[in-house]
């Protein structure tokens, strides 16, 4: 029956050509519109850290205050010195990180290769585990290197091959500004997306989203004195503390991520009375002037509070979204009139003994032939659509955007079960078509 | 004569309530959805148009980063002659350095203005550059009053140092928010702890910071120079004379390097043009634009081909009556009217529901987005074009209609 049904589909499309060619574009432009901005959208919210994402929160401290702090009385994005060693002091999470992002000249051993500007994080020996580095060669540093701050050194698969030739370069020295660091461990391609780790560089656009090149303990940077690439942030009344780095380390300038890894809701939980209670201890020695104002966001949440995605890919969604709405509306106009010009044919069928059920059959065939035919046109145009991303969205969105097969599957499965639907209404009205009064009317 | 045909043209469409239905929704998803993407559209192109108040067409950059632990004090001094090599390359204006460069600047300094040290709230925000006394002439900025910065002015300043300048150069625009039509030069602000006097303000500037809407011209000029800023280096911003860019542009790269070659000049290996930077900078909003633009085109081409296909099935269908009426005297043009009459009414009852769908939609957005509320005018502008389109698709199969014979009157079928 299927196969006559699929016939007479087939037979009826071709005698409207225009109206048929009509639909099938409408619903290939209004599926391929909506996948296009669709595949940024993923493509941007997708979890960096599948693995580990439920576990890991930010914790935030407002040591700002409400004259310093933002209007919206949210307590900075990034803790002080003073916030960060305490936290780390108390261990009070099964793992912490904290770090901050620094920049440096690397100077080939070769004379005759220029330098270059190489960029990475300062880190504490937790991060690699928290967030499950993969190691080529070798290992993260060791809890001595850790904490006296060593000159150890762990470089990307990509600065490996580029200064090593992608040997294994473990012990092998690197020049660094003007000091030397000994290479203990490759990382092997770790570049979650959007770098979610580095609190104020999610927004940094000009680095478009390449590995970080290096990670050097934290201990090294602090004691090296490196300033954070990112800057810090002071509130306005600690302007005038004195111009050299301990009165720095000593001031609520913030410029550290800090993030820790809480394995259940009870210990989340018990992190946030943690949390409470060293705010209120500060308050009570006189350090801050104003209640508990503290945050712990998990790692989603946190890419939300931050406004990680660019508005663009969520507003341009909801339009294309709409566009295919209203293709949609379209489709079941077009419907609507191609049903109903076939009211005789409908009778003459009732008449001979088509049950409703039939007439069902028949007609939503027919439309999910058009679907399976406009989906067929939305699929080169997804495919151009995300192939061109770069000049719709910035180069940090659009190389994270590519095209697979649930991409084109999903193309193809919304524009047939988009058209079915359109189709429910038109199919009932041609249902309800009465066999005696078109055969009267004939 | 258009109006006595509004009666039976009611009366048709009711027998037509689906039909109907669906078109009406149709356009008033259109112009819901075409109102709200075109204000967001042009409300981009007023970014992408803002004026940056310098010479663009004439200006380069490039980015230098000393290799090697200097002092501030030495690193200074290599700053100092390397601008000085630079203002010395035949075509050369004029040159100087600075942490970031205007409205697509890598980095900026979010500042506050307060009118007195103990004042608790700001009076407004700005954001710096660290100019000295070549960055007005490089920049090709022009003193609306009081004076340029004097070169024993200039403070030479590592990241720790947080002492604010004791003079300062503003623009009229953050001058007019601070004193209101008063004179402001000789004028005391503290931007931290220790006042600053206005000594001169400047024309239009804009803030280093793209995505700065509020106070996008609210510049302040510090007479401070940091050729390493937070680890990030510095910028070299040159002026060419006239028809000269291009050859400043090869030539700069090569002079620096003679004079020390233990620094990395920008990645890209070299100095790019301004207006190169500019334009980069704004690819977020021209990608949003051409996207939008690229939404409502198929949008308004859905809509027309959908009204194309319903009118021409409600002419095909009608082609008994429209013999009848033939028959009984009525001319073609009579014939035409009635569809263009009938699209118009259905057009309209689209437009008012849309009107009502574009308000929220526009509220929706501003709630989860930073977008403003959609201007009223944007409403009579999508419906007039909505009508437009509407009569322009319907035109097509309302000739073929007034082309029926009345002679298929007499035919059965």
């Amino acid at each position: 029956m299927f196969r006559y049904y699929l016939g007479l589909g087939l037979y009826s499309l071709r005698r409207n050509p225009a109206l048929t060619a009509l639909m099938i574009v409408l619903i290939g432009a209004g599926v391929a519109s909506s996948m296009i901005t669709f595949a940024a959208l993923r493509a941007i919210t997708a979890d960096p850290l599948p693995a580990k994402s439920a576990q890991l929160f930010v914790p935030q401290i407002d040591n700002f205050g409400p004259v310093n702090g933002t209007p919206d009385g949210e307590p900075p994005l990034m803790l002080s010195y003073i916030d960060t060693m305490a936290l780390l002091r108390a261990h009070r999470a099964e793992r912490e990180a904290a770090l901050y992002p620094v920049r440096f000249s690397l100077v080939p051993a070769e004379v005759t290769h220029a330098p270059f500007t190489v960029q990475g994080y300062a880190v504490t020996g937790d991060t690699f585990a928290m967030f499950g580095v993969p190691f080529l060669y070798g290992s993260d540093w060791s809890k001595k290197d850790d904490t006296e701050g060593s000159n150890a050194l762990v470089i990307s698969r990509r600065l490996n091959e580029k200064i090593f030739d992608g040997v294994n370069s473990i012990g092998r020295t690197v020049r660094l500004d003007d000091h030397d660091y000994r290479v203990v461990g490759v990382a092997n391609d770790w570049n979650p997306q959007p770098r979610f780790y580095a609190n104020a560089d999610i927004h940094d656009v000009s680095e478009v989203g390449e590995a970080p090149d290096f990670f050097l303990p934290f201990a090294r940077a602090v004691n090296q004195q490196m300033t954070s690439r990112w800057g810090n942030f002071c509130p306005a009344d600690d302007y005038s503390k004195d111009s050299d780095w301990p009165a720095m380390l000593q001031s609520e300038c913030v410029w550290i991520s800090f993030w820790v890894q809480l394995p259940t809701a009870a210990v989340v939980q018990r992190y946030r009375e943690f949390l409470d209670g060293y705010a209120a201890e500060q308050q009570r020695v006189g350090r801050f002037h104003w209640a508990p104002n503290n945050r712990l966001h998990n790692l989603l949440p946190w890419l939300d509070y931050v406004h990680a995605v660019p508005e663009e890919t969520h507003v341009s969604f909801l339009l294309a979204l709409g566009l295919q709405l209203v293709c949609l509306v379209n489709t079941i106009g077009l419907l609507l009139a191609k049903f109903m010009r076939r009211r005789g044919e409908i009778g003459v069928r009732r008449a001979l003994g088509a049950s409703r059920r039939a007439i069902y059959a028949q007609f939503l065939t027919e439309a999910g032939m058009i679907g399976v035919v406009g989906g067929a046109l939305g699929l080169p145009l997804t495919i151009f659509g995300v192939s061109s991303m770069g000049s719709f969205f910035e180069p940090r969105v659009a190389r994270l955007v590519h095209v697979d097969v649930s991409l084109l599957g999903l193309t193809l499965l919304t524009a047939i079960v988009a058209t079915v639907i359109a189709a429910l209404y038109p199919t009932w009205r041609a249902a309800q078509v009465q066999p005696a009064w078109q055969l009267k009317a004939n | 004569m258009a109006s006595l045909q509004i009666r039976p043209i009611l009366a048709a469409l009711r027998h037509h309530r689906g039909a109907t239905a669906l078109i009406v929704l149709q356009i008033a998803l259109t112009l819901g959805i075409v109102c709200n993407a075109l204000f967001i559209i042009q409300q981009r192109l007023e970014h992408i148009a803002r004026p940056t108040g310098i010479d663009e067409a004439n200006i380069a950059v490039i980015h230098n980063q000393w290799i090697g632990k200097y002092t501030t004090a030495q690193m200074d001094a290599m700053t100092l002659s390397d601008l000085a090599a630079l203002q010395r390359l035949p075509g050369v204006a004029d040159a100087y350095d600075d942490y970031t460069y205007p409205a697509v600047g890598p980095m900026a300094q979010l500042s506050s203005v307060r009118y007195t040290r103990d004042q608790p709230k700001k009076t407004s925000y700005a954001e710096p550059y660290y100019a000295d006394d070549h960055a007005l002439s490089t920049l090709g900025l022009r003193l609306i009053a009081g004076r340029n910065f004097r070169a024993d002015e200039i403070m030479v300043v590592g990241d720790a140092d947080t002492q604010m300048p004791p003079v300062i150069i503003i623009t009229s625009d953050l001058a007019e928010r601070l004193f209101p039509r008063q004179t402001v030069v000789g004028r005391v602000v503290y931007l931290g702890d220790t006042p600053s006097t206005i000594i001169g303000v400047i024309a239009h500037l804009q803030v280093p910071a793209i995505g700065t809407h509020s106070f996008a011209y609210c510049a302040v000029l510090l007479p401070r120079r940091n050729a390493n800023f937070f680890n990030n280096g510095s910028y070299y911003i040159v002026r060419a004379q006239p028809g000269q860019l291009d050859a400043v542009i090869r030539a700069a790269p090569r002079a620096l390097l003679k004079l020390n070659r233990m620094r990395v000049l920008d990645e890209a290996g070299g100095m790019q043009r301004y207006s190169d930077l500019r334009e980069i900078g704004y690819l977020r909003d021209r990608g949003m634009t051409l996207l939008l633009s690229m939404i409502c085109a198929v949008l308004l081409a859905a809509t027309v081909g959908g009204v194309v296909g319903l009118s021409s099935f409600w002419v095909s269908q009608r082609q008994k009556q429209i013999g009848i009426r033939r028959a009984l005297g009525a001319t073609r043009s009579d014939i035409l009217r009635y569809f263009q009459a009938e699209n118009f009414l259905i057009v309209s009852f689209g437009v008012v529901l849309g009107m009502v769908l574009a308000f929220a939609l526009s509220i929706t957005l501003m709630k989860y987005y930073e977008l403003p509320r959609l201007p009223l005018y944007y409403l009579p502008i999508g419906a007039l074009l909505l009508w437009l389109l509407g009569q322009l698709a319907v035109l097509g199969p309302a000739l073929r209609a007034a082309a029926v014979p009345p002679v298929v009157a007499t035919r059965s079928v």
